[in-house]
């Protein structure tokens, strides 16, 4: 079980949570333009780490506020919790932060 | 190498079973193949056998990182179906399905393929109609599958609450040519047939790099040196991402632990696959007498072999309540594999714009069943460089044109 810390709430069990895959995928602007290789990344494509990953999180059974966080994808350990706006520096690949 | 066959092993039982031959040899990895397939699980083996057999490619290796047998292949639940919505899908599994039914002997290895039908419940008027519609699919397909009344259902698996549960079972499909076989022996079989045909299989060797001149893949960096070839299959599961991050190839995968666990061994109580993709519940029992149970992926992404606590204690609610009879049996092991989901829940076994690059990956959470046939296909991709007709549908462009094959909302069935 993993313990998420709301940046609202504080820290609660992963139960309480809904995961809302990675982060920071902006929606592309001139959307008119855009190449159907370029949709389908927008759509699909993910990073898919191994190591840290930024994803998003929804507090579905608290505050029901999203935010963001950071975690390694092998050991499991959130380097960060951050409100969603935020971009802080990301942490290096054995997920201490900077 | 001798084959197998009740005389061996009758030789072998008056040597105490202390002089079988190896099942296959380890040889030290050449300069250079005429292809290379990374990832020595049950769809990367399929693929080398069948490039050897089919293709007559024998100047081939697998690499595999770990072990043989050490991945998803011995650490999913074993059903084997192919009872499809879509034809696309159909076709694939039941291409699969054809070649399960012979394998053992196409093999010389006793994959213990047992066809004991599988079972699908549906719990509301709405699941009713969904299987109808796949049932009626699968048969415009020429795939075996029937629907049964919850009379039936009780027939059949008497042992199984559908009065009382807070979702009754009101009925289910039933594919009889299903069932499940035996894992490990299918990484070991395909290892072993391969091997005979001259493949090299390297285990301990881990990717490190693809190697590119221009638009040409040219070989791979591994952890015991480089080696290469003009032709890399790569059928990585839980580790495709990775391996194309390499070659600088993005796909629309992302990789979950997804959870599995087996109780102590008891009498036969159930000689069926039983699902429930509603209350998500899956049981069956192995030729041991363990109950073999799948639960659900974790949401998040993951590459650790473990999943966590609240989905093991989802699954075990359902099945307690579907099987009163299982509350007080012991668990004996729960572990966690890692499975490359995809937007559409449909495999991508595809060429790449790198040329000779090809990715066989995508699975999800149900690429067991479809071992054989992946790999023939797959040795089809990469022997011809082109798809065969009956993957043509499954290609990486298929994200970019829209043409998705959207199993996940509507076969109603767990995978």
């Amino acid at each position: 079980m993993l313990l998420i810390t709301c940046p609202y709430c504080g820290p609660r069990a992963e139960s309480e949570f809904s995961c809302g895959g990675e982060a920071h995928i902006a929606r592309p602007l001139d959307t008119d333009a855009l190449t159907d290789a370029q949709w389908g990344d927008y759509l699909f494509m993910r990073k898919n780490p191994k190591g840290v990953h930024r994803e998003q999180w929804n507090h579905a059974a608290g505050c029901r506020r999203w935010f963001n966080a950071e975690r390694h994808t092998v050991s499991y350990v959130f380097s960060r919790f951050y409100k969603a706006g935020e971009n802080p520096d990301p942490a290096n690949a054995n997920g201490a932060l900077p | 190498m001798s084959n197998f066959s009740i005389f061996s092993l009758a030789r072998n039982a008056m040597s105490y079973h202390e002089d079988w031959q190896k099942q296959w040899r380890s040889p030290a990895p050449k300069r250079a193949y005429d292809a290379i397939i990374v990832g020595g699980g049950g769809h990367g083996l399929a693929t080398a056998y069948y490039l050897a057999k089919e293709h007559g490619m024998r100047n081939i290796a697998v690499v595999e990182r770990g072990w043989l047998g050490g991945g998803n292949t011995a650490r999913n639940t074993t059903i084997v179906r192919s009872n499809y919505l879509w034809d696309e899908s159909t076709h694939l599994y039941e291409k699969a399905m054809e070649l399960w039914e012979g394998l053992s002997q196409d093999l010389n290895y006793n994959t213990m393929f047992s066809q004991r039908g599988v079972m699908n419940v549906g719990h509301s008027l709405q699941d009713m109609r969904d299987i109808e519609r796949r049932v009626n699919a699968n048969r415009l397909n020429g795939v075996d599958g029937l629907v049964l009344s919850p009379a039936q259902v009780q027939k059949i698996v008497p042992i199984m609450n559908n009065t009382s549960l807070r979702y009754p079972v009101m009925g289910a499909s039933f594919q009889p040519r299903a069932g499940v076989a035996r894992h490990d022996a299918i990484a070991w079989g395909f290892a072993r047939a391969a091997d005979r045909l001259g493949v090299d299989i390297i285990q301990n060797c881990e990717v490190v790099g693809i190697q590119r001149e221009g638009d040409q893949v040219v070989g791979i960096e591994t952890s015991r040196g480089t080696i290469k070839s003009k032709k890399i299959g790569v059928v990585a599961a839980g580790h495709s991402s990775v391996i194309a991050d390499m070659a600088g190839i993005r796909l629309p995968l992302e990789s979950h632990p997804l959870q599995a666990l087996v109780s102590e061994p008891m009498k036969p109580v159930i000689h069926t696959v039983v699902m429930s993709n509603a209350i998500h519940a899956y049981v069956s029992q192995s030729d041991k007498g363990d109950l073999v149970i799948g639960a659900g992926i974790d949401s998040y992404v993951g590459y650790g072999q473990r999943g966590s606590f609240p989905i093991i204690e989802h699954t075990l609610q359902a099945i307690c309540e579907m099987f009163p009879i299982f509350r007080r049996v012991r668990m004996n092991r729960q572990w966690g594999g890692i499975v490359d989901v995809s937007p559409d829940a449909c495999p991508i076994i595809s060429k790449t714009h790198v040329k000779g690059l090809y990715f066989n990956c995508g699975w999800g959470t149900g690429g067991f069943k479809a071992t054989p046939g992946s790999g023939w296909v797959m040795a089809h991709t990469v022997a011809q460089d082109n798809p065969h007709v009956l993957n043509a549908a499954f290609s990486l462009n298929r994200f970019n044109t829209g043409h998705l094959i959207d199993e996940h909302g509507a076969a109603a069935v767990a995978h």
